[in-house]
């Protein structure tokens, strides 16, 4: 098969398979379709992967105008809805940007659609690859989770309606649309998919229809509708004043004068779609969603779509003040949402701003642009993905059996839920400690940073940044292999669809760990040194040790199954107070009284509120100077 | 070689002393006698240590509080009752409120009577629960010299 | 280059010379407080003791995490010493940092508990410190592996002076001394009475013990990384260092975390900006 029938079929079959599973109303049925879309998917990605990683950029032109029409006309629809909705939900925030929006895609398919020719449509480098495998195999787990997630979700919230067929189709419906993301050259396209996404992110955290969710569906509509019309105006930009180029090869191509501001505008639309600040709110709101919207758009792939570009764009930021500007909202957003992290005990939340931090660390590489910060930026999206991804789901599977997300209520989950609880070690370390593939992505980043000029602040930045981490992902760690006794087990209940997805990444996490100097030499190299002209690398003797490490940290947890004898024990030292096992004592005037162990959260530090304040003015004035950059460049050029 | 002998860690408990004894056993560490020479560390912590110094009477309070914190020692342990309330409950040994001595909860190795004890005793009782305490340890057959006893593979324990 | 032979030797020598270095300290100790104090040897008689103790547990995972603690410790220093990447000689640090911390949280108890805050809250009070201690070398040097720090021909020190006092500073805090002793020390009962140590005992706390030398030598070998380019000099400095730190150790009170970590991250932070600064115009200009 030619690699561009493997594209087209990418992006065309999840989307057949949404209408299947909209028509599906019964859970053996879904389960069938799942699995064997899965399983397509895999094998399609897998043999993309085999016959185009080494062919560098491949470009396809495909039917544009045509299908540029039923873009177009999707979208009207889409914004007909979305404006309806608006009107019925009394959001005219919402009304009004999508008018605004839809009048300049309007004008622009009306003017200048006809004038402008995108030789190539689609295209596919190793980059655009490793971003389809994430969300291919990343995206089909969590499909293949969700089976039994949501099976659980509506036996226990009876008060939700049951529309998981319309559940998984919106789903299957964004799947399609991130894989048109990743291979669309045509910036319109881009554009369209883009749209897409944000429709779905709508429609799938407003799935309860709850209150609470439907205000936090629309405030992370109207924020990416403000990257939306950022887009548009990059598009009316670009077919007026820039020459009509409309390819993002063209728009790489084309040099810094004409691609700046719509590279900035852009980058704008990245930002909001990756909740970074001052636009971070909507992904914290997003936690109310089922938890496989949480895995799959708002931590692996969605948000990865806004760095996704900025990456992309990244050789047009390179060395300007707006890439700088750029790469300081990235870094402060990356230290910011970190340190709010520390001060949450909502396990999701937690999730959340550590996501909006790693994406953070990848804007800031990208913002850097040099070879060795894009090399640190994919890196990072890799691994972020698949750890963050596992974490979501193991968070979901134990808010099933315990009923709560709170940390505090994890304690002791090593002694009903072993296997869980080792899943979720190995995505916590998977975050943030050596070996594993977050802290070498860091490990990258702090030699691209040094390279670059002023690269010394950003430096500074992720020396903080990477402390705090440390703090709130040890202390969820410490949480949960507590050892309480006497616990009842409660894993058997775990679906195994669950299991399935769960085992997966855990192993995944792992094996992508001991595989990433393969990743790195087959595929990011190549495409560094096509787009750079030079490419980085790890020396051997750190590639050895890193190995070494690893193989330490998988083998060392197998001593559990060595036969040993079970040593004398004691209970803890409570002062010399007797205490029960579930950590009862006598207290003063022969009281009664409980044990409770809490983490520190540091509130006064690290609160939400006082330091989303920060945040945001502070972002929302580089911001402003980010594009004030561009807008001056024009005119002092 | 013996090393329990050369290293010595005490727990100092208070059970309802007068803060006599204690003021005297604390005095011990000070540099007028030093006893930190003969490597003996006053930890807090009944896991850490190997003697156990007890002062005061026991009453209905204490009494499962001295029996927790005697528990919590590994062996070999040994216990010296200082002053005269730990050994016999000295003069208050009629009172309602007075169980007895230290020996009425936890065996007793060592007596260091005196009402205070003097520093010398607290200091000579001490270096006598190490005789005795060097002499548990033949006891329970454990390797002199202190080999690593298999601390490297987890679980594999004296 | 990777050289095993110093690695190997650090592996079998420096629990030694961490122990003497630990005896000197509590000699020294008492004798500034007017005693006279142990036996040299008396860390190692110690330890001895503890290995000859009764092994009791609160829970059998407890001693998993110190084994892991003690292999990544021996691992840290052993690649330091090899003369790896020193970025990740400090990572690994962290691992196995996170690996004491989990000890501590695993068993359900109140000291441990808040020890192991406190130990988190101590990592990541150096933390930044140390990282920038290395990106001042690599930018002074122009590489991380230690190997290629050590035969820089010029003295590393002049060029990152304020890098080297922070660096100092937060050596206070990983040597476990006063004022920032605020997770576990060797001194008389805290108010958490060991802190992250409390529920080890016999062949544990021994193990953590000669951890503890490991990561002093290594701690030290970092010290003389400043001063690499002449051997005597190191040698003096990394003395008159640890003297220091006695000093300080016997003169200040322990601080509140608050205190600890507010002043570590202002150190890092100003010498950060200004060190590193003042080297980036040196190379620009």
């Amino acid at each position: 098969m030619q690699i561009v029938q493997l594209l087209v079929f990418l992006i065309l079959f999840p989307l057949i398979t949404a209408f299947f599973m909209f028509a599906v109303r019964k859970n053996g049925e879904r389960k069938l379709i799942v699995s064997l879309s899965a399983l397509a998917i895999g094998g399609v990605l897998v043999y993309l992967l085999v016959t185009a990683f080494d062919k560098g950029a491949v470009y396809f032109g495909v039917g544009s105008e045509s299908v540029g029409m039923v873009m177009f006309a999707i979208e009207m629809a889409v914004a007909v809805f979305i404006f309806y909705l608006g009107i019925r939900y009394r959001n005219y925030l919402v009304v009004g940007l999508i008018t605004l929006q839809s009048l300049a895609m309007i004008w622009y398919e009306a003017v200048y659609a006809r004038g402008i020719e995108v030789q190539y449509s689609l295209f596919v480098d190793q980059f655009s690859l490793i971003m389809a495998l994430i969300i291919g195999i990343i995206g089909s787990l969590i499909c293949v989770y969700a089976l039994g997630y949501m099976k659980h979700f509506h036996e226990h919230h009876v008060e939700i309606p049951d529309r998981r067929n319309w559940f998984f189709f919106v789903l299957f419906v964004f799947l399609s649309a991130m894989f048109g993301l990743v291979f669309a050259n045509n910036i319109v396209w881009v554009y369209f998919f883009w749209e897409i996404t944000t429709l779905c992110s709508f429609l799938l955290i407003g799935y309860t229809k709850t209150e609470e969710a439907t205000a936090n569906a629309f405030t992370a509509l109207w924020m990416n509708l403000l990257g939306g019309i950022a887009f548009s105006g990059a598009i009316l930009y670009l077919a007026t004043l820039g020459g009509g180029i409309m390819g993002l090869d063209q728009l790489l191509a084309s040099g810094k004068v004409i691609a700046l501001l719509p590279a900035v505008l852009i980058g704008f639309a990245g930002l909001t779609k990756a909740a970074q600040l001052p636009f971070s709110s909507w992904l914290v709101g997003a936690m109310v969603a089922p938890t496989p919207v949480s895995a799959l758009l708002h931590s692996s792939t969605m948000v990865k779509a806004g760095v996704y570009i900025i990456v992309r764009l990244a050789p047009i930021f390179q060395g300007t003040p707006s890439g700088y500007a750029l790469a300081f909202i990235g870094a402060f957003t990356f230290l910011i949402a970190s340190g709010i992290a520390i001060s949450r005990s909502n396990a999701k939340q937690v999730l959340a701003y550590s996501t909006i931090a790693n994406l953070g660390l990848v804007v800031a590489c990208a913002g850097i642009g040099t070879y060795e910060a894009i090399w640190a930026a994919i890196l990072l999206i890799i691994f972020h993905a698949i750890s963050k991804s596992l974490l979501f789901m193991a968070v979901g599977t134990v808010e099933h059996r315990i009923s709560s997300r709170d940390i505090e209520n994890m304690r002791g989950l090593i002694t009903c839920m072993p296997k869980i609880t080792a899943m979720m070690v190995i995505g916590i370390a998977g975050m943030f400690l050596a070996p594993f593939g977050m802290l070498i992505s860091k490990w990258v980043a702090i030699r691209a940073f040094i390279d670059a000029p002023l690269g010394f602040i950003f430096v500074i930045i992720l020396a903080f940044g990477s402390a705090i981490t440390v703090f709130f992902w040890a202390k969820w760690m410490g949480k949960i292999i507590t050892v309480v006794p006497d616990k009842v087990h409660l894993e058997g209940k775990v679906d195994p669809n669950e299991w399935i997805a769960l085992v997966s990444l855990a192993g995944l996490t792992v094996i992508t760990c001991f595989i990433f100097p393969l990743i790195s030499s087959m595929l990011l190299e190549p495409f560094l040194l096509a787009n750079y002209g030079v490419s980085a690398q790890l020396s051997q003797d750190n590639i050895t040790i890193m190995i070494l490490m690893l193989f330490l940290l998988v083998v060392l947890p197998l001593s559990v199954l060595l036969p040993h004898h079970r040593h004398k024990h004691v209970p803890a030292y409570m002062g010399g107070r007797t205490t029960t096992p579930d950590m009862h004592f006598s207290g003063s005037l022969g009281m009664q009284r409980q044990m409770e162990l809490s983490n520190y959260y540091l509130d006064s530090w690290f609160g939400e509120a006082k330091l989303r304040k920060i945040g945001i003015g502070l972002c929302t004035a580089i911001l402003a100077v980010m594009f004030l950059a561009v807008a001056l460049r024009g005119v002092v050029l | 070689m013996a090393y329990l002998k050369k290293s010595p860690w005490i727990i100092h408990y208070d059970a309802s002393s007068c803060n006599g004894c204690d003021i005297e056993i604390l005095a011990c560490l000070t540099p007028m006698y030093d006893v930190e020479r003969f490597g003996i560390i006053n930890t807090g912590n009944p896991k850490h240590a190997d003697i156990f110094v007890v002062t005061g009477t026991v009453n209905e309070q204490n009494r499962e509080i001295i029996l927790n914190i005697y528990n919590q020692i590994p062996d070999p342990k040994a216990v010296v009752a200082v002053g005269i309330c730990a050994t016999s409950a000295g003069v208050f040994r009629e009172c309602y409120n007075v169980a007895g001595g230290v020996d009425m909860v936890i065996p007793v190795d060592v007596y260091v009577p005196g009402c205070a004890a003097r520093p010398e005793s607290i200091i000579d009782g001490i270096v006598t629960a190490l005789g005795i305490i060097e002499e548990k340890r033949r006891m329970m057959d454990l390797p002199a010299g202190g080999k690593p006893a298999a601390a490297d593979s987890p679980g594999g324990g004296t | 280059m990777i050289s095993i032979v110093w690695a190997v030797i650090f592996i079998l020598l420096g629990p030694v010379a961490g122990g003497i270095i630990a005896g000197i300290d509590r000699k020294v100790t008492a004798r500034m407080q007017g005693r006279f104090g142990p036996p040299l040897l008396q860390p190692f008689y110690d330890v001895g003791k503890l290995f000859e103790k009764e092994h009791i547990v609160v829970n059998e995972t407890q001693i998993f995490y110190v084994v892991c603690y003690f292999i990544f410790i021996v691992f840290t220093g052993g690649l330091f010493f090899a003369g790896a990447d020193l970025l990740l000689v400090i990572f690994a640090l962290t691992l196995a940092q996170i690996f004491l911390v989990l000890g501590a949280y695993s068993s359900d108890s109140p000291y441990s508990h808040i020890g192991a805050e406190r130990e988190l809250l101590q990592i990541i009070a150096y933390e930044p410190m140390v990282i920038l201690a290395a990106v001042g070398m690599y930018v002074v040097t122009g590489s991380f592996t230690v190997s290629d720090i050590l035969a820089f021909p010029r003295p590393v020190i002049l060029l990152i002076p304020g890098l080297f006092l922070g660096f100092l500073y937060v050596l206070t805090i990983k040597l476990r001394k006063s004022p920032f002793d605020i997770s576990t020390s060797h001194h008389a009962h805290q108010e958490i009475v060991k802190g992250v140590t409390t529920e080890f005992s016999g062949p544990s706390l021994g193990l953590i013990e000669i951890t503890h030398w490991y990561e002093t030598v290594f701690l030290l070998g970092f010290v003389y990384l400043f001063f690499a380019w002449n051997p005597v000099v190191s040698a003096v400095a990394v003395i008159v260092v640890y003297l220091l730190e006695i000093l300080i150790d016997n003169t200040n009170a322990r601080v509140k975390w608050q205190l600890a970590l507010k002043s570590s991250w202002a150190v890092a932070a100003i010498v950060g900006l200004v060190n590193l600064a003042a080297l980036y115009y040196l190379r620009g200009a």
